[in-house]
């Protein structure tokens, strides 16, 4: 099972590094990651691997909520299945 | 595969366009719960909705968590309540209205709809005291819908249930008129209801149903406005086929969570809804959406061309998407739930006239339209007969939930509040149909009924 994790929202010093180090609380595998920074705005999406997550997937997304609000910028934690189902027939 | 622009896409639709899962709703059968005492009855129905539906609301809340998808309401839809009324005569049918609302409550749904009847060619037993018992049922209960189904393509119009609706819509608000007549808001008129519809107020759960099912209805005028934002100029067929390639992805969202409903309810999926419903959040309007084609104002000529082409391509574009569709289906009209109808009532630009040509191309009928309160009930009734006739001539469900503003004139507002929002009294025509509603008996069933 995989999940996708979207960042965005201003641009600050360790980003990939605090997200990254949630997933690794929970045993989650990052897979992929894409980035980009225009003039300062941040936008990163990242692919991870929840087979093996230590809680609940709730607990992630709770998470990264109280994560997005602390630094400001909108993050979104969802299951692929949505992206999969809506955009491929 | 999954690209950056798609994922960016579903989010911007969630966060920025309104989308959400309108309604995910739990059909249960309450014919098992039928019994000759009242008391008996409404204990089986109580306990019978609390264990199928116990867990409704938190595996709702497991698959926002889940898929990052709001889903505004769970609900649940029952077996019409008069038939349980058949085999108790003596009993107080409210008795089963208040049985609902303490399963609603225990539930922690926002709505259980079922108290109703079917009546489109007749009476039986237990329908006219459950009629009868509507506006108290709706006054003494917050969270519980009623129906009555007064007509259909294949058996006609059943107008001595037109004449009594027209009185039990009226007195309805007159007993809910210290809190804004809400009553007749949760009260429906329907000509072909389906029996399978997730929507409120008019949803039940027809005998032809599985014992327990789950529906989706999904929603998302915001989306599809602003996918038509995207192309000013384009020709009304290119504009059909963007509206049916935004349907699909609405529906596909749909699908996905009625899927996992179903899996982690261990009920059997029902339907997936394909209806723009509105909301009065600014946005989130189908009004907005045909202004977005090219109307200055929605209600003006060419509203209607406009909403049949929207309808069309919305279940064009959501039936692949879908192993099941059904309910409604198609655009919703409410005039209350949407910012531009609002805004075009208040403006004299949409007329109730209009309103009733619109829903001869779309989705149900005369939807949360406020009416002056010295309305009587048998302009109500012929109201109500209109709408039916041409549900019954087209062979699609129309409905009527027609809202007397009691004390109230044209001008003034009623304000229900949330997704109900508020509505304009809207004019309507002073000369009197009484005599033609006093005749009662039945319309025929027209010759669209001969299909065998």
């Amino acid at each position: 099972m995989r999940a996708v994790v979207t960042v965005i929202g201003k641009d600050t010093v360790g980003i990939l590094h605090k997200v990254s180090g949630i997933c690794a609380e929970y045993n989650v595998n990052v897979i992929e990651v894409t980035q980009s920074v225009l003039q300062d705005m941040f936008a990163m999406i990242m692919l991870v691997d929840i087979t093996g997550i230590t809680a609940d997937f709730s607990v992630l997304v709770d998470r990264m909520n109280s994560l997005g609000k602390e630094l400001g910028l909108s993050i979104h934690t969802m299951h692929e299945d949505i992206f999969n189902s809506m955009h491929n027939v | 595969m999954l690209n950056a622009y798609n994922i960016l896409e579903t989010i911007r639709m969630i966060q920025d366009e309104y989308l959400d899962i309108r309604t995910i709703t739990m059909g249960i059968s309450l014919l098992d719960c039928i019994d000759t005492d009242i008391d008996k009855a409404c204990e089986k129905v109580y306990n019978k909705i609390v264990s199928r539906a116990g867990n409704l609301v938190a595996v709702g809340q497991q698959i926002e968590t889940e898929y990052g998808i709001p889903i505004v309401n769970k609900r649940i839809s029952v077996t019409p309540i008069a038939m349980l009324c058949a085999a108790c005569p003596d009993g107080d049918p409210v008795k089963f209205a208040k049985a609902l609302q303490r399963a609603a409550d225990t539930c922690g749904v926002n709505f259980i709809g079922g108290y109703s009847a079917l009546v489109h060619k007749g009476f039986s037993a237990g329908d006219m005291a459950l009629i009868k018992s509507i506006p108290e049922a709706l006054d003494v209960t917050q969270n519980i819908c009623s129906s009555v189904n007064i007509g259909s393509t294949k058996s006609g119009i059943n107008m001595d249930a037109v004449k009594i609706m027209g009185q039990i819509v009226k007195q309805s608000a007159e007993r809910t008129a210290d809190r804004d007549c809400i009553g007749p808001a949760k009260l429906v008129v329907f000509c072909n209801a389906v029996e399978d519809n997730p929507f409120m107020a008019g949803a039940f759960h027809g005998v032809g149903e599985p014992d327990c099912e789950i529906h989706v209805g999904v929603s998302g005028p915001g989306v599809v406005r602003a996918a038509l934002t995207k192309y000013p100029d384009a020709s009304i067929d290119e504009i059909a086929d963007v509206i049916k390639k935004t349907a699909f992805k609405i529906t596909r969202m749909g699908q996905l969570v009625g899927a996992r409903a179903s899996e982690l309810l261990g009920v059997p999926f029902g339907i997936v809804d394909l209806s723009l419903a509105p909301t009065p959040a600014v946005g989130d309007s189908v009004a907005h959406i045909l202004e977005e084609m090219g109307l200055e104002m929605c209600g003006t000529h060419g509203t209607t061309a406009c909403l049949a082409m929207l309808n069309d391509a919305v279940k064009k574009g959501g039936v692949m998407a879908s192993s099941t569709v059904g309910g409604l289906s198609g655009a919703f009209i409410p005039v209350s739930e949407d910012a531009g109808m609002i805004d075009a009532a208040v403006a004299g630009v949409l007329s109730l006239e209009k309103l009733e040509a619109m829903t001869a191309v779309c989705s149900v009928g005369l939807d949360m339209i406020v009416v002056p309160g010295d309305i009587t009930p048998e302009t109500i009734s012929a109201i109500i007969a209109d709408e039916a006739a041409i549900g019954m001539v087209n062979s699609k469900t129309t409905a009527v939930r027609l809202i007397p503003a009691i004390g109230r004139k044209e001008g003034e507002t009623l304000e229900f509040g949330g997704l109900l929002g508020s509505g304009p009294v809207m004019p309507i025509r002073e000369k009197s149909p009484a005599k033609f509603i006093s005749r009662g008996g039945r319309i025929p069933a027209p010759m669209q009924s001969l299909k065998n």
